[in-house]
């Protein structure tokens, strides 16, 4: 007997120069190559399996090195002593201002989780505008007053940008692309490659708001909801959970792919299975209907202010409370937990005792959504 | 959520399952008909609830599954041509053609556009009246009013650059298919309840009559197909075949009058090809002589465009319920819903693709 294995898998060099990429994982799940002559189509901008082609089969083989090989959110790199964390993002949200939101304070709080999520206190940022000819000032002074607004709640420094413009129809309104640099907290080194057997699975809240929020918005979807996007900058919510335990494994925010996509990364790079609870799911009653309507299913639907954090067993309770002390954290629920069986696959038990397996993103769910 | 959570619930859907495995005295072979079926029972795993009291075979009752390969190619070349606007149900683009999908065209710089409605595509053609807007009008008689009403907005419209791309099939047709072959093991049927919602139940009590087959119109909750399951077995166990109604908060008798006579006035019954099963008579719709002026096929001259599906696919013996797609060599590797060799591994209504989404953690080989 054997199990179905849809995948192949590639090794990748496992040697580390530094002390930050010895828990590097050694393979990747790896679909069938990239046909020859193809062209990026809008689903390779997912979060899910077309996005991880695109690593795997154009960027890794090229650009890779032990740093970037770990794929996490961000990447951490020691100097002189000194951890810092790196990440980069570009937003290309539709539309430019939503309900919760715009483009500006969603970069913002897109970068600042980036490095949260290597528990790495946010520091500095950059900030590239590509701009449409004929974009109105107004507009642009909307969003980087909202981006201001963003960073100094956050305690973040825009410290140098850049900006482009190019002719109308190259760009829809405008593109922002940032880095963050962040200094990664003394004696923590997080990973999605540290889930164990037996630990805790949480997120910090109601799942699917954000794309939720954009969708309603959306030219010929429009539709009257009141559900806002979560869009939130998440390192105060990170500090609270690393101050109540230090068992914690993996940060991660699901964003683009949602949960079910951020949980396959998980297991797919910790080589381990997931069990989770399909009663516990902590989903918004006007989202559940949203995606009722439109054929969706919140697990895939994407989240811009929620974590999901990886917890030893015996600090679970610790760290769901130390989650829901802190106002984003309030509705924070324990969803799951990492199994030995089934690796790589992440499973749901259904509210009927059933299970089925939560995949990761096929094809394109909705194109710019971040 | 009001209206749904009771067809959600755990303890409803246990005691159900438990009168099912309670009466059942032999694992009776039902088929649920529709893909949106197919795709509640692999995603809250009665399968699993029901053990062996019956065995579930998946019919052939995803509409993006069993558009016939031609059908796709004939899309992929109108969304090639650059004065057309192909507009498109969001699934329809994945589908794989002889050569590519729309997705791969639209990447190449075709104007492909995705809709919920065919309304927004009449309104598209309105707004652009220098394309030809051309709306790819796949489906069962679930879609074929709301097509109807479109070919008739676009008339009063007075538009003349809108037409229908028609690969509509018919349910009962197929059915019948099912029944007269000699290897049929399907001994009763979940009808399709958003057809019959439309439709009515006549066609299905003529079945019912003729081939002496117990048919329970289902609807698409768990709650909704464990009550249909248990009447289909408790008609078995006790010899009847009769046409029973599980889901009468949506279907009426008669179905609904208005939405058979937009039908009515704007298609007619014609042969037509399922991807998987060939061709099958008087299964499908076409548009009336009176509405050729929206027929795409017609306008753009793309009879010509041919194909035969690829042999590996075992598609026709899994929508005809004599194999599992998990008996596929190809199932998981060869055939992926990423790369999907044949028609049911594409939409998340498809048998396989069910089966690949929700259920391959228990599948050995």
């Amino acid at each position: 007997m054997q199990r179905i294995t849809n995948t192949g898998v590639i090794s990748l060099p496992s040697d580390s120069v530094n002390d930050e990429s010895s828990n590097a994982p050694v393979g990747f799940s790896c679909p069938l190559p990239l046909p020859a002559g193809g062209r990026v189509l809008l689903g390779h901008g997912s979060g899910g399996k077309l996005s991880a082609e695109l690593l795997q089969q154009v960027f890794l083989p090229a650009l890779g090195n032990p740093v970037l090989d770990r794929l996490e959110d961000q990447a951490v790199v020691s100097l002189n002593g000194v951890r810092l964390a790196m990440t980069t993002d570009s937003f290309v949200v539709k539309p430019l201002f939503f309900k919760g939101g715009d483009i500006g304070s969603l970069a913002v709080h897109g970068t600042i989780n980036d490095l949260a999520m290597g528990a790495a206190k946010p520091l500095w940022m950059s900030v590239a505008f590509i701009l449409e000819e004929g974009l109105e000032f107004d507009v642009l002074r909307r969003v980087v007053a909202s981006m201001q607004a963003a960073a100094n709640g956050a305690g973040v420094q825009i410290i140098t940008g850049d900006t482009k413009v190019v002719e109308r129809g190259s760009a829809d309104g405008m593109f922002i692309n940032t880095t963050g640099v962040g200094l990664v907290r003394e004696g923590i080194s997080l990973s999605a490659s540290q889930a164990q057997p037996g630990d805790a699975i949480l997120v910090s809240g109601m799942l699917g708001d954000h794309g939720i929020a954009i969708l309603a918005e959306r030219e010929g979807l429009k539709f009257e909801t009141e559900v806002q996007s979560d869009s939130a900058a998440l390192h105060e919510l990170v500090d609270t959970l690393l101050a109540a335990t230090h068992e914690v494994r993996c940060l991660r925010d699901p964003t683009r792919g949602g949960l079910s996509s951020t949980l396959n990364e998980i297991a797919g790079s910790s080589k381990v299975g997931m069990e989770l609870d399909e009663a516990t799911m902590p989903v918004r009653e006007e989202v559940r209907g949203a995606c009722e309507m439109l054929g969706l299913d919140p697990l895939y639907v994407a989240n811009e202010g929620k974590l999901v954090a990886v917890v030893s067993a015996d600090t679970a309770a610790r760290a769901l409370g130390a989650l829901r002390s802190h106002p984003l954290g309030r509705d924070a629920q324990i969803i799951g937990r990492v199994t030995k069986e089934h690796p790589r696959m992440v499973v749901m038990r259904t509210v009927f005792g059933t299970t089925r397996i939560v995949d990761m993103l096929a094809g394109d769910q909705l194109p710019r959504i971040c | 959520m009001k209206y749904l959570d009771e067809y959600r619930d755990a303890k409803i859907a246990r005691g159900l399952a438990a009168e099912i495995r309670r009466r059942s005295t032999r694992p009776w072979v039902l088929m649920e008909i529709c893909g949106g079926q197919t795709h509640t029972l692999m995603r809250y795993g009665i399968d699993e609830l029901l053990g062996n009291s019956v065995e579930l075979v998946h019919g052939p009752g995803c509409p993006v599954c069993v558009t016939p390969l031609e059908m796709i190619d004939r899309a992929n070349a109108l969304a090639r041509r650059p004065e057309v606007t192909l507009v498109s149900y969001g699934d329809m683009l994945r589908v794989p053609g002889s050569e590519t999908d729309l997705f791969h065209i639209k990447a190449e710089g075709g104007d492909v556009r995705i809709v919920y409605s065919p309304t927004d595509a009449v309104e598209l053609a309105r707004k652009a009246p220098e394309r030809q807007v051309v709306f790819f009008a796949v489906g069962f008689e679930t879609t074929a009013p709301a097509h109807a009403m479109a070919v008739l907005q676009a008339e009063r419209l007075g538009l003349t650059n809108f037409s229908l791309l028609v690969s509509h099939v018919l349910v009962p047709p197929a059915i019948r298919m099912l029944l007269q072959s000699p290897r049929n093991r399907v001994q009763g049927f979940i009808a399709p309840g958003h057809v019959c919602t439309v439709v009515g139940v006549g066609d299905y009590e003529e079945l019912c009559r003729e081939f002496h087959v117990p048919i329970v119109v289902g609807g698409f909750e768990p709650v909704d197909l464990l009550d249909a399951i248990r009447m289909l077995v408790c008609q078995l166990e006790e010899g009847r075949a009769e046409v029973e109604n599980s889901y009468a908060r949506s279907v009426q008798y008669a179905g609904n009058r208005a939405a058979q006579d937009a039908v009515e006035r704007v298609f007619e019954v014609t042969d037509r090809k399922w991807r998987g099963l060939g061709e099958i008579g008087a299964s499908g719709l076409r548009l009336k002589a009176k509405y050729a002026a929206f027929d795409a096929e017609r306008l753009f001259g793309l009879a010509g465009v041919r194909a035969e599906e690829p042999s590996e696919c075992i598609s026709a013996e899994v929508l005809l319920g004599h194999r599992k797609p998990t008996d596929c060599p190809a199932f998981g590797t060869r055939c992926t819903p990423e790369r999907p060799l044949g028609a049911p591994m594409v939409s998340t209504e498809g048998a396989c693709a069910a089966y690949h989404q929700y259920r391959r953690h228990l599948v050995t080989l």
